[in-house]
């Protein structure tokens, strides 16, 4: 038998009942069947009746939908709340990412979890808990209207509400990542006499740059698509206070259909340009821990 | 370096080489307290000013009930679901090599980025009685838009990637060789799976459960517009919750809060707990 094992062996060993080769094709088979059927009812159905319904009438009528000004208001309030919201979680995610994993302190792990808490928590608290905050019969209600500023129905009320239901999406990602990759490098910078600032842009940053991008796309992906919260704080005012998936409520209300899955299409595609980034940055060989 | 002195000078934190302990310390519970803890405060704080008669009639009338029951049944129904597709997806994902993997490998986080108010919209023209997959349904006779079967699906679609995504790295984790070994030795598929398999992704399967849980119960965009919101039928409680609101009715809106917060860190601590405890099995099993 010195050429390796007989034909008679292989043969006994794949009779044996875990080496089958039909049995395992076909379990192979259904499994990949059941998975493909599985997403096509759940995800690329509602994925194509999106681009279908938009495109239903014609690419002109769909074209048509982003002429209105309360469209285009509403891109732009989106796109102003992205802008305040995503830059200040990104600071915090940073802050919070240095603070928990460069030192030892005590209730570090309560600490950590109280970042998290905003995930745990349903949208509609989120923006719940603004109203009673700055809503008029809220704790600074009365505050707020002697002195005219408006909060809650306004830009200030869905910046906050985005903001708190973004919270962690940079943290979440920076600190396991920072957690993981030590402080030898830094703890290095730092005895050969470089400052603490310098420290962090020259040998932090390069370190954690796919983590933080990874973090900021999520966030930037959740703030611009946020519904709930938003929904709770924004009144719903027409070219003032509606953000695009507020506005896509609105028609969808209306039975403007193609309205409606245009601007759909439109948070469709940050969907998946998000996804595209996302995917190209684990490439790079950034693993989620 | 003053702020490496005061990192070492209480005995709060241990003492670092590392400077901005304090900085950063300082601007994390800042914009922590003020953005998360300080409303949640107020959220209880009002709950609380409410006396206790109003807030059990709130808390316990039949229409939060019915809403309780919807929001956790579906929400339980759908963790159950992806439970069992969501292990044969990422069993698909890992274990098997078929055209387009990667692509479906990458589709699987599109409901974690697709906002909910499309996934709604999307899902409610689908499953409509003229939709896309409704019409089939609807000549079995099941009737899914504006019925809790709607609920559960749209919480299925937004709870999948939870499911997948923590169960992918553990059954890559699982030793193949043990499995060949115990197929060498005799046993058949099934009991590989039960001995083997399954106990390796057991704290995967049960956080990703956890997870999927306790977003579907606070679930809002992707389910109002399939549910139609009957109350007593499929109304959930964050749409009582908003109901409430709109009615000026801060209280009890904050009554509801509260018992969907106290669910939240409930969950919140059963999430810890399990990841906690995979953690801790997964290094005995490496020794």
């Amino acid at each position: 038998m010195a050429g390796g094992p007989s034909a008679a062996m292989l043969a006994e060993l794949r009779s044996r009942p875990g080496h089958d080769s039909w049995l395992g094709a076909a379990i192979r088979w259904v499994l990949i069947t059941i998975s493909l059927l599985f997403l096509a009812a759940l995800l690329f159905a509602p994925l194509i009746t999106v681009f279908a319904t938009a495109l239903a009438k014609g690419v002109h009528t769909y074209l048509a939908a982003f002429d209105d000004p309360d469209t285009i208001s509403a891109i732009r309030l989106t796109l102003t709340t992205a802008a305040v919201v995503v830059p200040a979680n990104t600071l915090f995610g940073l802050a919070a990412a240095w603070c928990i994993a460069k030192f030892e302190f005590k209730g570090k792990s309560f600490f950590t979890t109280l970042i998290d808490l905003p995930m745990a928590v349903s949208p509609v608290i989120a923006g719940l808990v603004y109203v009673l905050v700055f809503g008029l019969q809220g704790w600074f209600g009365s505050y707020l209207q002697d002195h005219n500023i408006s909060i809650i129905f306004a830009l200030p009320g869905i910046i906050i509400a985005t903001m708190f239901v973004t919270f962690p999406y940079v943290a979440r990602e920076l600190i396991p990542l920072m957690q993981q990759l030590g402080n030898d490098e830094e703890e290095a910078a730092i005895t050969l006499g470089a400052g603490g600032w310098m420290t962090f842009f020259r040998v932090t940053l390069p370190k954690v740059r796919w983590g933080l991008i990874y973090g900021i796309i999520l966030c930037n992906a959740r703030a611009m698509g946020e519904f709930g919260a938003v929904s709770v704080v924004s009144g719903h005012i027409r070219g003032l206070t509606n953000t695009l998936p507020l506005h896509v409520e609105i028609l969808y209300r209306e039975y403007n259909t193609v309205g409606a899955f245009a601007v759909a299409s439109l948070l469709t595609l940050l969907a998946v340009v998000t996804l595209v980034i996302k995917t190209l940055v684990e490439r790079r060989g950034y693993q989620r821990r | 370096m003053a702020a490496d002195a005061t990192a070492g000078k209480g005995t709060f934190s241990q003492p670092s080489v590392l400077p901005g302990f304090g900085l950063t310390f300082g601007f994390t519970t800042f914009f922590l307290s003020a953005i998360v803890l300080i409303p949640l405060a107020a959220l209880v704080s009002m709950a609380a000013s409410s006396n206790w008669h109003e807030f059990i009639h709130t808390v316990l009338s039949e229409r939060a009930l019915a809403s309780y029951r919807l929001s956790f049944g579906a929400a339980l129904l759908a963790a159950s679901i992806n439970l069992v597709f969501g292990f044969i997806l990422a069993w698909t994902l890992v274990r098997y090599d078929f055209p387009g993997r990667k692509l479906i490998d990458a589709l699987i986080d599109l409901p974690f980025a697709l906002p909910t108010a499309v996934s709604g919209i999307a899902l409610t023209t689908v499953f409509a009685q003229n939709g896309l997959l409704g019409k089939y349904l609807a000549l079995a006779g099941i009737k899914v838009a504006y019925t809790w079967i709607g609920v559960t699906i749209a919480l299925t679609l937004i709870g999948m990637p939870f499911l997948v995504r923590t169960m992918q790295p553990a059954l890559a984790e699982v030793q193949r060789d043990l499995e060949d070994a115990a197929e060498v030795l005799g046993a058949n598929r099934f009991y590989v799976f039960r001995r083997i398999i399954l106990p390796t992704v057991m704290p995967a399967m049960l956080t990703g459960f956890a997870l999927a849980f306790a977003r579907g119960v606070g679930e809002y965009g992707s389910v109002i517009f399939i549910a139609g919101n009957l109350p007593f039928k499929t109304e959930i409680t964050p749409v009582l919750i908003v109901i409430r609101l709109e009615e000026y009715d801060y209280h009890g809106a904050a009554a509801l809060g509260c018992v969907m917060l106290s669910i939240s860190f409930l969950g919140l601590w059963a999430i810890n707990y399990l990841q906690h405890w995979g953690r801790r099995r997964s290094r005995v099993a490496r020794r």
